[in-house]
């Protein structure tokens, strides 16, 4: 059976072109780029020249990026790197949707004694920006505020938000994660001081991210040792998968507006066929803004897991918002935020698409999801008045 | 990915049993959609025999609460209705060839449907209104968590939670879920300790010596690394041997008379215990 992958914002496959620049790093050249000998100092030069392809992608300078092990590594170092350089500043703002690697951090950061403020989103997932000017004050040690949102790819206004920050003075980091690779970032344009980026996320490894700080901010590392990345993130550079970082960069930006059309095309006529094919089904988020490749579907009087598992038979893959779905019993913080009903937060269904998806591919699936929600809610004892 | 067995998804894919019964002689309805799950059951039962000719169900959920619900009526199909009340959850679970824990709820929600039914067709009225809500993020109620318990051994709160779901969202009944257990546990001691008949032969006074240091003592003392020995009976001395880190442990007078305590608790106030 022909996998159709449509879980593009959980993880995406390594590119072909990637992996081959990759694998010879793991092979043969499998030195230590601070070694004195050339064999393992060599490679010094192509981490740099990695750094150069990241920094590329955002319009950053070379010297603003750092490499990580994740996405997770950048946001912590991010938000903590700001906490301790500013100890006497006890407030952390963030939102009530942003992913665990922010959201969870900055809990753990209230249980330690910070002031955390959840700023809140509306029912289309924008920033409530009236909340958000309210809760500045002078204690603010960090601001983090996600790009774009994972779950339903809803972008928010980080411009905006970050020329108030600017004003000031306060510090603003953005979790990029999900926005790097498939929008135009430009932090020359953009007021952030730092931002987060995950190499599987576009085509990368898993394993690899990048933090960009903006030259003069104030930073303070997280994981101390030795003297790698200019003593700001410490730990042998996973060589391999930072080059393969750099040309996943290097292709994105090479790409980036053709792709962003042709996967917003694909995504537009999932969407349209699937809101005509089935009744009682909803976009989640703000259609306006979001992101080429993500749609939120929501299916009434059907349980996501049981949809999922039904796709999975015939091997399409895609995600859900569902309690069932998620090992707790809670369902998507991201939805219940945005006050969908739990009726449909338990019927949610993210598609998220990439470049290796093809037209024939969405036609399998308009084929294939009608007839299974169909049956569902033949199942389902809210489902009967509906067919 | 949860690790479904072939038969839930057999049950899933393909579930028997599936919709209305016309006319039905009793429905249950148990779950809510904001739960995220839950389940109507259909009943069709021959008044003269009382056996339940026909079940079906509608169920909103995921796979392990289709496959639950549907594996409830293919349990329960002619079955008499006290024969079909013995069917508890854990009988749903091992029809399934068993559920991954954390699911185990959706067998508890099937139990359900089939007591509400069960009681639809009796004429008795759901006791909705007096329970007393304990998990207000999924309506739990005390008596819920209590049969729950007892008839599965819960004994943690994660186990409750796998189980009723309570627990599972804010957490701000966990405290209260415990204090449940609690009591729930003790009450059981004590339920117990009042089927110990009043005179005992000398045998049944050794087999339940015998009883209470396997069920009560081992386990506790085991878990610390050490062990004990029933030697011998004579009245109402008992002479144990105690093993492992017990027989060095400074603290081996005080096991002495935790054992001690224990068995004149549930035994008799009589017992004096002795190492050999």
């Amino acid at each position: 059976m022909k996998t159709i992958y449509l879980d593009n914002n959980a993880t995406t496959a390594i590119a072909p072109d990637v992996l081959n620049e990759m694998l010879l790093y793991l092979r043969e050249f499998y030195g230590n780029p601070s070694s004195m000998h050339t064999f393992g100092g060599q490679l010094h030069r192509k981490v740099e020249e990695a750094r150069a392809k990241v920094a590329a992608l955002i319009n950053a300078k070379p010297e603003e990026i750092i490499f990580t092990s994740c996405g997770t590594e950048s946001d912590n170092t991010a938000i903590m790197s700001a906490v301790e350089s500013f100890p006497q500043k006890r407030h952390i703002i963030t939102t009530r949707v942003e992913h665990p690697a922010v959201f969870n951090f900055c809990k753990h950061l209230a249980r330690k004694g910070r002031r955390v403020t959840f700023i809140p989103v509306d029912n289309f997932g924008r920033l409530n920006m009236e909340a958000f000017r309210k809760a500045l004050d002078d204690d603010v040690a960090v601001v983090s505020i996600m790009y774009a949102n994972n779950e339903t790819g809803v972008i928010f206004p980080i411009e905006d938000i970050g020329g108030i920050l600017r004003e000031r003075n306060i510090v603003f980091h953005t979790d990029a994660v999900q926005a790097a690779g498939k929008i135009p970032i430009d932090v020359k344009k953009l007021p952030v001081d730092m931002l987060s980026i995950s190499g599987h996320k576009l085509h990368a490894p898993k394993g690899v991210g990048a933090l960009y700080v903006r030259k003069g901010t104030r930073f303070y590392p997280y994981i101390i040792g030795g003297h790698q990345e200019k003593g700001r993130r410490a730990g042998t550079e996973n060589v391999a998968s930072i080059i393969a970082l750099g040309k996943a960069c290097e292709l994105a930006k090479k790409h980036i507006e053709e792709e962003a059309s042709y996967l917003s095309d694909l995504r537009d006529k999932l969407e349209s066929a699937l809101l005509k094919c089935c009744p009682d089904v909803r976009i989640n988020g703000d259609t306006e803004h979001r992101l080429p490749n993500t749609t939120n579907i929501s299916f009434d009087f059907v349980e996501g897991e049981a949809i999922l598992l039904r796709l999975d038979e015939y091997g399409i893959c895609a995600s859900s918002g569902s309690a069932c779905t998620s090992g707790s019993l809670e369902p998507s913080h991201v939805l219940r935020a945005m006050g969908v009903p739990f009726t449909a937060i338990h019927g949610s269904i993210r598609f998220s698409l990439s470049r290796y998806n093809t037209e024939e591919e969405i036609s399998e699936v308009i084929k294939i999801m009608p007839p299974i929600i169909k049956e569902l809610r033949t199942l389902s004892p809210y489902g009967k008045e509906k067919l | 990915m949860w690790e479904y067995t072939k038969k839930v998804k057999e049950f899933f894919l393909h579930p028997k049993n599936v919709g209305e019964i016309e006319n039905p002689d009793a429905v249950g309805e148990v779950g809510s959609l904001i739960c995220g799950d839950a389940l109507k059951l259909y009943l069709k039962i021959d008044k003269e025999t009382g056996k339940i000719i026909d079940a079906k169900f509608q169920t909103f959920g995921c796979a392990s609460a289709i496959a639950s619900s549907s594996a409830l009526t293919e349990l329960i199909k002619g079955k008499t209705l006290d024969e079909a009340m013995l069917v508890g959850n854990q009988d749903i679970a091992e029809y399934l060839g068993g559920l991954p824990k954390e699911k185990m709820h959706c067998s508890v929600m099937g139990r359900e449907a089939l007591e509400a039914a069960i009681a639809n067709y009796k004429g008795e009225k759901p006791p909705k209104e007096e329970e007393k809500i304990i998990c207000k993020c999924f309506e739990v109620s005390e008596e819920k968590i209590r049969r729950t318990a007892i008839e599965n051994h819960l004994t943690t709160v994660e186990d409750v939670t796998n189980f009723t779901k309570a627990g599972g969202g804010c957490g701000a009944c966990i405290p209260a879920i415990e204090a449940i257990l609690k009591d729930v546990w003790a009450v059981k001691v004590a339920v117990e300790r009042q089927r110990i008949p009043k005179k005992m032969t000398n045998l049944q006074k050794i087999a339940l010596i015998q009883d209470v240091i396997e069920k009560e003592i081992r386990p506790a003392l085991q878990a610390d690394g050490g062990d004990i020995e029933l030697i011998d009976v004579e009245g109402d001395r008992v002479i144990v041997a105690l093993r492992a880190m017990c027989v060095s442990c400074p603290m081996g007078g005080i096991t002495l008379e935790g054992i001690q305590k224990k068995l004149r608790e549930l035994v008799s106030e009589d017992i004096i215990v002795e190492t050999e």
